[in-house]
């Protein structure tokens, strides 16, 4: 079974100063599977969804989404074509209320910045609400987004992106902040998400049980290469990421 | 939500319904009036502006162009119709606002204050310097214009002023409001609080910023032609920076959070003005200051947050 590959990455290179974060990068993201990239701290996991959803330009090497060169194109851009991303502090409209930080994203995606018609009104309404159920923040819709827990605000940001139908979803540390009690809980809600809404996603983490519990593959970034990817019980148990990365 | 703006739509067909009456009652109020909602019809396009958290101290040079636009017209045309006037200077505002925007929406905060004063004070200069065109300092008079074809007399035609000005007023107020709760609307509001996510939903944070600000231009350009009309005259004074000083003076008095904060903030500061200047003579802006560092203080979100919160406060109790 040869699934479609998706997300592209071939020999990426970045270096910030002294520091490399990347030194010839090569990754494949396959449609419908959740890739989790570890490694260890200031590796470049973060830099590699920079420089996927075009904040940052590599000074080496492609990245190709469903075939087409992205490399040099902008965050918004990028987007349109389906990369949507969740951040590891959320970004959200502040001033907004939860629903309005959904439509907002709707309107975004369906490029509907009619000037007289209320945001409210918004034909999408009824989707950007069962997506709010979907990540089971229907009880905050009307909560201004700058009030809420940081676990809570972490679901928003994630239903920000999904409001964009991407087809890629890159996420940052997606319970980072949030207490570990409630980080399998909202693994929980958030994998179901993506799997109703058929959305391939890699995310970057640093909780190895988040790892083995939700991921389908795992790829090692360290030293600013790829040093092995595969199934996580399999790259977990290898002795060389146990000491590099897992630290043990 | 429903509730509290529609008390607010009440409150605001109560004073548009004051600004109706008063001068039929005190004719000399008359011109005052149209002053003031043509001043807050700029004071909307400066609101729109603060939503992204945008502060343009040029404004006034979109003011000028309308204002101009009847003075030129007086002076080539000879003697032209106030409906004309409305339709051309807001032509022309739309489109220097969009000149001007195209190269402003690239910077933020202090950046884009500054370029727009920086404009701003080019067209003052061009207004007062090419003299054979523009009569410089003295400016430029613009004679009583006929309305939708018919001459008025002096003191029919400020009645008819002040009825268009009040009609053109409610109209704009409505639609800045709808627009403000419109996506665009929202996505301006979104710039102040989050660019970068905003651009990672796809959106030009520019475009959003240049559509809000032609839209403020073209405001800046109705409320140009009705001043210059109500004063008959147009001068360089109307692009100078202490003109769109007093734009965001008003916005920042009235309240930023809602289209009705411009004619609150416009009422008070002409009433103050005109009569803090017939007490007090040169030291009138004094008065104004101290009305700013209290409104600051106590009232930071306006004379409008400051009437919400009374409402608030006895809603609770």
């Amino acid at each position: 079974m040869t699934a479609t590959v998706l997300l592209e990455a071939r020999g990426l290179a970045i270096r910030f100063g002294g520091v490399i974060a990347a030194d010839g990068v090569d990754l494949d993201v396959l449609e419908g599977e959740k890739l989790a990239i570890i490694g260890p701290n200031g590796a470049g996991k973060t830099t590699f969804l920079n420089i996927a959803t075009g904040y940052l330009k590599p000074q080496a090497g492609t990245v190709r989404f469903l075939g087409k060169e992205i490399t040099a194109h902008r965050p918004r851009d990028i987007t349109r074509f389906g990369i949507a991303r969740a951040f590891q502090i959320p970004q959200l409209f502040l001033d907004h209320t939860v629903i309005e930080n959904l439509l907002i994203a709707a309107a975004g995606h369906s490029g509907r910045t009619t000037l007289m018609r209320s945001l409210h009104d918004l034909p999408e309404r009824a989707e950007m609400e069962n997506l709010l159920d979907l990540v089971s923040i229907r009880d905050v819709a009307d909560r201004r987004a700058g009030e809420l827990p940081e676990g809570k605000r972490k679901l928003v940001d994630i239903a920000v992106a999904l409001a964009l139908k991407p087809r890629l979803l890159l996420m940052d540390e997606p319970t980072s902040g949030v207490a570990s009690s409630e980080k399998f809980a909202i693994m929980d809600i958030l994998v179901a998400a993506l799997d109703k809404q058929r959305v391939t996603s890699v995310f970057v983490e640093h909780d190895m049980d988040m790892v083995t519990r939700y991921a389908d593959r795992v790829a090692v970034w360290s030293a600013g290469k790829i040093q092995m990817s595969g199934p996580p019980a399999e790259v977990l148990a290898d002795p060389v990421v146990r000491e590099q990365v897992i630290g043990i | 939500m429903a509730g509290r703006s529609s008390a607010l739509t009440w409150t605001l067909a109560a004073v548009l319904f004051a600004a109706g009456v008063i001068p039929i009652l005190i004719p000399s109020m008359a011109t005052l009036v149209v002053l003031i909602l043509a001043k807050g019809i700029v004071v909307l396009g400066i609101i729109i502006l603060l939503q992204a958290g945008q502060v343009s101290f040029g404004h006034a040079m979109f003011f000028a162009a309308g204002a101009y636009t009847a003075g030129f017209w007086g002076k080539y045309l000879g003697v032209g119709d106030l409906v004309a006037y409305l339709v051309v200077g807001t032509v022309i505002a739309t489109v220097l606002g969009l000149l001007v925007g195209l190269f402003v929406v690239r910077y933020r905060e202090i950046f884009f204050g500054m370029l727009n004063l920086a404009f701003s004070m080019v067209l003052w200069s061009l207004l007062e310097k090419l003299f054979h065109l523009t009569n410089g300092a003295d400016g430029m008079r613009v004679p009583r214009p006929t309305v939708f074809g018919m001459v008025f007399s002096p003191e029919s035609f400020q009645y008819v002023l002040l009825y268009l000005t009040l009609a053109i007023a409610i109209v704009a107020t409505i639609a800045v409001q709808r627009f403000l709760e419109s996506p665009t609307g929202n996505m301006l509001r979104a710039i102040k609080s989050n660019e970068t996510r905003l651009e990672y939903l796809g959106v030009s944070a520019r475009r959003i910023l240049l559509i809000g600000y032609v839209i403020s231009a073209a405001l800046g350009g109705i409320g140009g032609v009705l001043v210059a009309v109500a004063q008959q005259i147009a001068t360089p004074e109307f692009a100078y920076w202490t003109k769109s000083g007093e734009f965001v003076f008003i916005a920042i008095l009235g309240g930023v959070g809602n289209a009705m904060g411009a004619f609150a903030g416009s009422a008070v500061f002409e009433l103050v003005r005109f009569y803090a200047s017939a007490q007090l003579a040169n030291s009138w802006q004094l008065i104004l200051g101290v009305v700013l560092i209290a409104i600051i203080l106590f009232a930071p979100n306006g004379l409008i947050g400051l009437w919400k919160r009374q409402r608030a406060a006895r809603d609770e109790s």
